[in-house]
């Protein structure tokens, strides 16, 4: 007998509705139920980073969540990071510049949690960034050049705001 | 790679969360989930019920006054950015940076820290330090346990079940004291090899009036240099008592474990024990200069 609830959730903006299973983790429902595969399940033991989604603006695991704990909860994924017009984002174009990706497994997670950090940090240094990504394993990069994306992507994105001032 | 069923439960107050521990003999409270998802996603824990603690709001909150008081669902993040914690009890918020990453301290809670209880995890060692007070709730009522009674020993807390540990309080040292934070890992996150921990007070002439220190990482639960701290009162702190810390720091009995061995954990411990304890003089240093 398995343990269901109902619950509704915001994702990327849109609002759904399914009963899952208890036990269903929140990468799993993203990706099963919703069909939102761009969140990568890497080592589901919350080492890797890939699955890292925002839930309600801040950046987290989504394998060491349950699908019922985000019930009310905003989520964004990789898919809601791109403009309303389908652009790439200022940060991921960065990374397409920048060469930030090799394989892109890891690319998900990288992108959310520096979406966060330049959000609450407009102007870091590379000292910042290499912390704030220790929470997020690329096997090919040798993060250099993700380092060097977000750099890239805060500086453009602080001329942007100043354009916009 | 998937936990084994359970019955979720989701109460919103303290009282409902305990009668639910209470009934159920295989529940587990779930926290931030940062440690015990883990363990059920590798099916080490296969509780029959859940208790998600997430929703109840009494268990949230930080008051800053003469003591610091925690709820223990706090998340490490709301700790790390309160600018009034960092004012009164900097070490903590230091110490805290040091916990996992940006993602897990979002979500990981000071009380499921201290109740998962590695033994090298700063929340548990932060604690240890300051003598905090914790206090355990269940049907039957609450009480409050000191931290050094509240660790029993490796990932051990003295909590009975049915038990939950609910509120977290210790005193904030004199706006004038010293501290310093020191850790050593293999990568920024992980847990830490060794940690030590540092806070004191000196008097009019420079000498040690109040004096704190731990380690973490070497003994099954963070540790205390109590014998040396009594002997640290009125001691002028010059090179000899900043090597007689470090020795007494590389004393305490540590584990050995696949990757580290004992004799290299009491090492670092003697290191950092050193590191923390000068940038604690020099910051009391500093401090009492602009107090006079």
């Amino acid at each position: 007998m398995s343990d269901t609830r109902k619950i509704a959730v915001t994702v990327n903006g849109k609002r759904h509705e399914a009963e899952v299973e208890s036990r269903l983790l929140l990468v799993d429902f993203l990706r099963h139920t919703l069909d939102l595969t761009g969140t990568h399940v890497g080592c589901e033991h919350g080492v890797c980073g890939a699955c890292t989604v925002m839930v309600d603006g801040h950046s987290a695991r989504s394998c060491l969540m349950f699908a019922v704990q985000a019930n009310g909860k905003s989520i964004t994924t990789i898919e809601g990071l791109t403009q309303a017009d389908g652009k790439l984002s200022i940060l991921q174009e960065a990374f397409q510049n920048n060469h930030g990706l090799q394989c892109g497994f890891c690319t998900p997670g990288m992108l959310i949690t520096l979406s966060e950090h330049l959000r609450d940090n407009p102007d870091p240094t590379e000292e910042d960034l290499r912390e704030v990504l220790t929470g997020n394993l690329c096997r090919c990069t040798g993060y250099q050049a993700i380092v060097a994306a977000g750099l890239d992507a805060a500086q453009k994105m602080r001329d942007a705001n100043a354009e916009n001032a | 790679m998937k936990p084994a069923p359970f019955a979720y439960h989701d109460p919103t107050t303290i009282g409902d969360a305990v009668a639910l521990l209470a009934q159920h003999e295989s529940a587990r409270p779930l926290a931030g989930g940062q440690s015990l998802v883990p363990m059920m996603n590798f099916r080490y824990a296969t509780p029959d019920h859940l208790v998600d603690l997430n929703g109840i709001e009494a268990l949230r909150g930080v008051e800053v006054g003469e003591r610091l008081t925690f709820g223990a669902m706090t998340r490490q993040r709301d700790v790390e950015f309160s600018s009034e914690v960092a004012q009164a009890c900097p070490i903590l918020v230091e110490a805290l940076r040091h916990v996992g990453h940006r993602q897990t301290r979002n979500r990981g809670t000071i009380g499921g820290s201290l109740c998962h209880l590695d033994p090298a995890a700063e929340t548990p060692a932060m604690m240890m330090l300051h003598d905090a007070v914790l206090t355990a709730q269940s049907v039957s009522g609450a009480r409050d346990l000191p931290m050094n009674e509240f660790a029993l020993g490796f990932m051990t807390s003295a909590l009975e079940p049915g038990e939950l540990l609910t509120q977290i309080s210790f005193e904030a040292w004199a706006p004038e004291h010293g501290w310093g934070f020191e850790e050593y890992a293999r990568r920024h996150g992980d847990f830490a090899i060794a940690s030590a921990g540092v806070l004191l007070t000196l008097d009019a002439k420079g000498a040690i009036s109040r004096f704190a220190m731990v380690i973490g990482g070497l003994a099954p639960a963070p540790m205390r240099l109590t014998d040396f701290e009594a002997q640290a009162i009125s001691a002028t702190p010059d090179e000899d008592f900043i090597k007689a810390a470090s020795d007494a720091a590389s004393q305490v009995e540590a584990m050995d474990d696949a990757h580290v061995s004992a004799a290299y954990r009491q090492h670092l411990a003697s290191v950092l024990s050193a590191r923390a304890l000068r940038r604690a003089l020099v910051c009391a240093r500093e401090r009492s200069l602009h107090h006079v």
